[in-house]
């Protein structure tokens, strides 16, 4: 297997569950306990109450897209055999906006608010990313 | 605390610049943030009448030490000294703290200095290894140009405007610094041609991206009282403001128009004017969407309707709007804002030749980014 060299992330203390429940194929945000705030990215307390009191909820993994663009420049050498690549804004149903990228769909058939679920990609032995596909490709058993 | 009425209670009385077009021929890394700074610095000073120390008062951005640049300036013991990050939207708020010192006294008369030597040091903005992070890089995500498409992708989606629309507003800002002696990119650009221009971050073009050049500007400010003694007419300040838009990423998903709305509301009652009293407008354009999210956020025309707003020549020459007549940041220089406050003032003066906007009396500064910030400025 050839190496990966794209840029990981570099968990912390405070969003480390995150990238631990990605490992376990489970997208997990935190939400507040006490105003029920759910919010993205990780930050140590809740941004609109600051509540010290959350717990990291297990989302459906489904929402659509906000937005999308196709890099054509190239800013990271590891992504040069893949230019022009897709990036897209993910509205997630729970509330929150995050960056990925649409797998298993042609980047000319993704549009604005196509429903999209979460699809765990398993980079490195260590890290997996959270991905999305067009909404019910998922096969049966996987 | 109420809101005082700073309105025409401080001036810009000096503007200075390096060349721009010149710099761009060549680099050369013996430029640098102080070089250029200072450069200005030297023309501002000249161009107000004022003496180096009668300067109480420094702000300066993208410039490392205030220090370093103090000491090559020979300011020695200023009473307000700040440096402002290397940001674009830092341009329009050091006007506003300088405006906002002069008024309370803090400092009399205040250098704004900048200098940019991106050329010549090579930046990419967007490749830089303290750029990446957790959320964005793993998917290749980098540099505000991408969310900026990501808005304007939005945008077409929800509103129907398209990349020809751009393309006006490219070919408009062309036309205006082929008329600009200093302008980098001076060469009249076609629909065609920019139809057929490479894409960067689709649906983003080249063309709808900043420049990379070196350069350096300086605005002076100092009290209505004080300006009237100087070389120059004075240029008032007749309203500032400014409204953050602190969200995760650089893109948001209401185009950033909430922040422009608070901008918009404290610069047009402090002015006492509204969007149709202004001449001619400079707006921020690190991509050229921003410039159509401005107009729309600030009113001049109703939300999705850009697109046909700038059509027919409204934002050229003898237009109703005339924008960006230096040639902004995608055609002049890309200055962050700061040589779109040195074209307000020249143009209010009357010192810009062909370009000239005939009987500009207020100019709008507007800049739409994670700072919203504006000023609206009278001669
Ligand atoms: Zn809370």
């Amino acid at each position: 297997m050839t190496q990966y060299t794209k840029p990981l992330p570099t968990p912390d203390d405070f969003d480390k569950p995150y990238w631990t429940a990605l490992k376990k194929h489970e997208l997990r945000m935190q939400k507040c306990v006490d105003c029920g705030e759910i919010w993205f990215p990780p930050t140590p307390v809740c941004p609109a109450c600051l509540s010290h009191n959350h717990e990291w909820i297990k989302l459906s993994g489904k929402g659509k897209i906000w937005s999308w663009v196709f890099f054509h420049q190239l800013y990271f050498p590891s992504f040069s055999d893949e230019i022009p690549y897709n990036v897209v804004a993910v509205k997630l149903d729970e509330g929150p906006l995050m960056t990925s990228n649409m797998v298993e769909c042609k980047n000319e058939d993704i549009r604005c608010d196509m429903r999209v679920e979460v699809f765990f990609d398993d980079v490195t032995d260590l890290v997996t990313l959270p991905k999305f596909r067009p909404d019910g490709s998922a096969k049966p058993g996987s | 605390m109420k809101l005082r009425d700073i309105r025409d209670k401080t001036a810009i009385a000096g503007v200075g610049n390096t060349p721009f077009g010149a710099l761009y021929k060549k680099r050369d890394p013996r430029r640098n943030a102080y070089t250029l700074g200072l450069e200005a610095f030297e023309n501002a000073l000249e161009d107000s009448g004022l003496r180096k120390e009668d300067i109480d008062g420094v702000i300066m951005s993208r410039i490392p030490s205030y220090s370093k640049m103090c000491v090559m300036a020979g300011i020695k013991n200023p009473r307000l000294t700040n440096v402002l990050e290397a940001e674009g939207r830092m341009s329009g708020i050091a006007l506003q703290y300088a405006a906002m010192a002069v008024y309370t006294g803090m400092a009399n008369v205040v250098a704004c200095i900048y200098g940019n030597d991106g050329w010549s040091a090579g930046a990419t903005y967007g490749s830089e290894p303290q750029m990446i992070d957790s959320y964005n890089s793993p998917f290749g995500m980098t540099s505000p140009g991408a969310s900026l498409a990501l808005m304007w992708q939005r945008h077409m989606h929800e509103y129907g405007t398209t990349a020809e629309d751009l393309g006006v507003l490219a070919i408009s800002q062309r036309k205006f610094a082929s008329m600009n002696l200093n302008a980098v990119m001076r060469t009249p650009l076609t629909m065609d041609q920019y139809m057929k221009s490479r894409y960067i971050c689709y649906p983003l073009r080249i063309y709808d991206y900043c420049l990379i050049n070196d350069g350096g500007v300086c605005l002076i400010v100092t009290s209505a009282e004080r300006a009237k003694d100087c070389k120059k007419r004075p240029v008032y300040i007749m309203a500032t403001g400014q409204a953050a838009n602190h969200t995760p990423y650089y893109h948001a998903p209401d185009y950033g128009w909430n922040a422009m709305k608070l901008v918009a509301d404290q610069v047009y009652t402090m002015a006492g004017v509204g969007p149709g009293e202004i001449d001619c407008a400079q707006i921020y354009d690190n991509f050229l969407p921003t410039v159509m999210l401005s107009l729309e956020g600030y009113g001049f025309c109703p939300k999705g309707e850009s697109g046909r707003w700038i059509r027919g020549g409204r934002i050229e020459l003898g237009g109703e709007l005339p924008v960006n007549t230096s040639g902004g940041h995608c055609s002049e220089s890309y200055m962050q804002g700061w040589a779109l406050h040195a074209e307000a003032v020249r143009q209010l003066r009357g010192e810009c030749g062909d370009r000239q906007v005939k009987d500009c009396e207020i100019v709008q500064y507007i800049c739409s980014s994670p700072i919203c910030s504006s000023h609206i400025l009278r001669r």
